[in-house]
């Protein structure tokens, strides 16, 4: 694994405290007037010339959402968010229709460049294929849906997919061009009414991905969306919705970031998978969002609301995460495992140091025959954070041979941090096979000073005994998520010890 | 060194003064000395507890000693000064008593993330793959070390056996111009033996020198030491040549109990 070098390399350069992705762009936005209503939700729903059906479906989750009451349930502990005063809407202006990347605000693409996300496809057409034989799978092609505050900017080699029949496109797009498709699994996993974030997120959604894989289709590359939030005081709602028909593999791609801001933004995200007969959804999320500084000030509250339906028989999602990122994590990606023989996976890590909280784990829920879920969760905690997994995985009456396996490690840099594990287990059936192993360990002294002893820093040791920790998860990523995850998770725990 | 002749003037590469060791408020080193020329070989030896592994450590610069008195001059610079890592880089080396396991990280990485750490560290460039996977064949071949135990986790699952060879792997790789093995036979079989002290053997040069810790004379066959210091108590109270240490292993350490 060279990237540790790279790793190494990177942290040395780096001041602690230093958030690589906090530069905020400038340039002119559309905004929605502050604060929540039906006029809000009117106002999005204009912007996206949506159809009748639409604004119907949002004004219904609004007044939904009138009457939920936040959860409490979380171990996670921050102001009470007023939700009158954040801006539900912002747009990149000149507002027009993008037809071509020259037309984007040169600024946004320079951010996108800084974040390193290729979106000029010319650049990534010349000269980044392999050559023959030469295998370079940290070069392959990766389609790019760059959503910037509210709206989508850039959606990249959306020709070659449409070749192959796969729809990638802004999903207020595919609301337009594609209503039979968006109607019929909009809200199908994750109901509108589910909870407080999810049914806000179903009123006030701006933008986020579409994927439809057509039978029997592999997906010819990645696709993959980056999410930046850069305005200030603006929540960030996207939604996505991927759709994998029977037969068809796809492997998708989401990374975050924004700005460094002194107060906390909001981004509450909804999204939606659904795979048919013999289908495969492989979904890898690198969450990188502003932490909040070294006192606990600012950074990003995510509360994100992510679930597959495997709804096919021999149906496989499989959910990847690495979370560095974030003041609140509370995400749960999720498998409802209905068809019989299906399969759901759930490789997680989870870094907090500073002041993070995070809580954040799966559900896997058992409905179908010989379904069978499998769960690696690593939780890092540094600094003053605290690191929750929670999980549940259930069996249904009906759930005949359902198996689980669930491994939860947890390792603790320092002593002022906490982890903790609070997993839920309910077998309706006797046939059921649920193992659930969990440990706990403090990284050692004498493992730090082997390492440090043969030449490398307290940081580079802490980095690489780090990265061995988490390996059977980062094997999951697609390479160069590998490569960039493991860049990440050095970065994150800077500062955290000695 | 025998060949050297009178008129040489040995450098001093290590150079302990009279240190001064506590560790959780109790003194374990009380005063102890202790010079080591350029090429040469030391053995040093002495009853369980007498604090040659704290020795070792503190060389190396483990945190959890404070040293209250002395020096230690590492070819003229003061060693306490700098951090462990910069001292690696120097050319200290500690092959420990107590390997750890770090899982998940393969051995071959770890060896080329370490290997690169010094090197980047003297302002030397770093080695290629190419190079640095043919050197690392290189050594471990002699060392009898098989390719694939390199792309297990370091020392995970490793026999006691393993370990230490890994040990003397680094060491050989690494190059450095002081190295500390303690107890490096310690759970070795006699041809695990031999072929570690090989190793050792093929890294003696007129530049480098070893302080080699061990409990029996056994070793000192295969590795001829110069000078042998019996450490008693937290001290060095005797220093002699090899047949030192054949003495020490008839009559046992009893005889420099009352000395210490
Ligand atoms: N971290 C520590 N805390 C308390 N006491 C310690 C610590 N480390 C060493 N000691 C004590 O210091 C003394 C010297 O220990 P050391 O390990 O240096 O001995 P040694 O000569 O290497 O012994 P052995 O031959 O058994 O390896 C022992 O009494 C030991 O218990
Ligand atoms: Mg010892």
């Amino acid at each position: 694994m060279p990237a540790v070098q790279e790793t190494v390399e990177r942290v040395k350069r780096i001041d602690v405290d230093q958030y690589r992705y906090g530069f905020e762009t400038l340039i002119e936005s559309d905004k929605a007037p502050k604060g929540l209503s039906e006029e809000t939700v009117k106002f999005i729903s204009e912007k996206k010339n949506e159809p009748a059906w639409m604004l119907q479906w949002r004004l219904e989750a609004y007044r939904r959402w009138l009457t939920m009451t936040e959860p409490t349930w979380a171990r996670v502990d921050y102001p009470k968010i007023d939700f009158q005063d954040l801006y539900y809407y912002s747009a990149p202006k000149p507002k027009k229709t993008i037809t071509s990347l020259d037309e984007i605000d040169p600024e946004i693409l320079k951010t996108y460049e800084k974040l390193g996300i290729p979106l000029r496809e010319v650049a990534m057409l010349e000269g980044v294929e392999p050559k023959p034989g030469e295998e370079d799978p940290a070069r392959r092609k990766i389609a790019v849906d760059a959503v910037f505050d509210s709206v989508s900017v850039a959606t990249t080699f959306k020709a070659e997919l449409k070749k192959a029949g796969v729809i990638f496109m802004p999903i207020s797009e595919a609301i337009r061009e594609h209503p039979e498709l968006v109607q019929k699994y909009l809200g199908s996993v994750v109901p509108t009414s589910d909870n407080f974030y999810a049914t806000l997120n179903s009123a006030v959604f701006s933008d986020g991905s579409f994927v439809y894989v057509p039978p029997g289709v592999r997906c010819p590359m990645e696709l993959s969306t980056y999410f930046r939030i850069n305005e200030r005081n603006t929540g960030q709602f996207e939604r996505t919705l991927i759709i994998a028909d029977k037969g068809s593999y796809v492997s998708y791609l989401e990374g975050c970031t924004a700005p460094q801001r002194d107060e906390n933004q909001l981004h509450a995200a909804v999204v939606e998978l659904v795979t048919h007969d013999d289908a495969e959804i492989k979904y890898s999320t690198v969450q990188n969002w502003y932490p909040g500084n070294s006192e606990g000030k600012g950074g990003i509250y995510n509360f994100v609301t992510k679930r597959g339906d495997c709804r096919g028989n021999n149906s496989k999602i499989s959910w990847t995460q690495v979370e560095t990122g974030s003041a609140i994590t509370w995400k749960y990606p999720s498998c409802i495992l209905r068809g019989d023989n299906s399969r759901g996976e759930f490789y997680s890590i989870a870094i907090s140091n500073g002041y993070q909280q995070v809580d954040s784990g799966t559900k896997m829920i058992h409905l179908g025959k010989n379904t069978s879920s499998r769960i690696i969760s690593k939780g890092i905690a540094a600094g003053r954070s605290q690191n929750t997994y929670r999980g549940l995985v259930t069996a249904h009456r009906k759930a005949t041979g359902a198996r689980n396996f669930t491994a939860c490690d947890s390792l603790l840099i320092g002593d002022k941090c906490g982890a903790h594990t609070v997993p839920y287990i309910e077998a309706k059936n006797s046939s059921a096979t649920f193992e659930h192993e969990a440990t706990t360990s403090k990284i050692s002294e004498d493992v730090l000073f082997y390492c440090i002893q043969r030449g490398l820093t307290q940081e580079e040791a802490v980095g690489l005994v780090v990265n061995g920790f988490v390996k059977d998860v980062l094997q999951q990523l697609p390479m160069e998520f590998a490569v960039e995850a493991q860049k990440l998770i050095s970065i994150s725990l800077e500062g955290s010890v000695g | 060194m025998h060949h050297l002749n009178k008129l040489d003037t040995k450098m001093a590469l290590l150079e302990v003064k009279d240190l001064k060791v506590r560790v959780e408020e109790r003194e374990i080193l009380h005063g102890l000395t202790l010079t080591v020329n350029e090429g040469e070989i030391h053995a040093i030896m002495g009853p369980n507890g007498s604090g040659k592994s704290t020795l070792s450590h503190v060389i190396a610069g483990k945190p959890g000693y404070e040293v209250t008195d002395g020096q230690i001059l590492f070819r003229g610079e003061d060693l306490l000064e700098m951090a462990p890592n910069e001292r690696a880089a120097k050319g200290v080396f500690l092959a420990f008593q107590y390997p750890v396991e770090i899982p998940g990280v393969s051995t071959m990485n770890f060896l080329r993330t370490a290997l690169n750490a010094q090197r980047k560290a003297r302002g030397e460039s770093e080695y290629s793959t190419p190079d640095f996977l043919k050197k690392v064949r290189e050594v471990s071949k002699s060392l009898n070390i098989p390719q694939d135990m390199l792309k297990r986790g370091v020392n995970v699952g490793f026999s006691g056996g393993e370990k230490k060879r890994n040990e003397v792997l680094q060491m050989a790789l690494f190059e450095p111009s002081l190295c500390i093995l303690d107890e490096m036979d310690s759970g070795l079989d006699i041809d695990a033996l031999r072929i570690a002290a090989d190793g050792v053997n093929a890294l003696h040069s007129p530049k480098r020198a070893m302080v080699v810790i061990t409990h029996y004379q056994r070793l000192l066959n295969y590795i001829v030491p110069d000078i042998v210091h019996v450490m008693s108590k937290g001290r060095v109270v005797k220093s002699g040549g090899k047949e030192l240490a054949l003495e020490l292993e008839a009559s046992g350490y009893a005889q420099f109990e009352d000395a210490a």
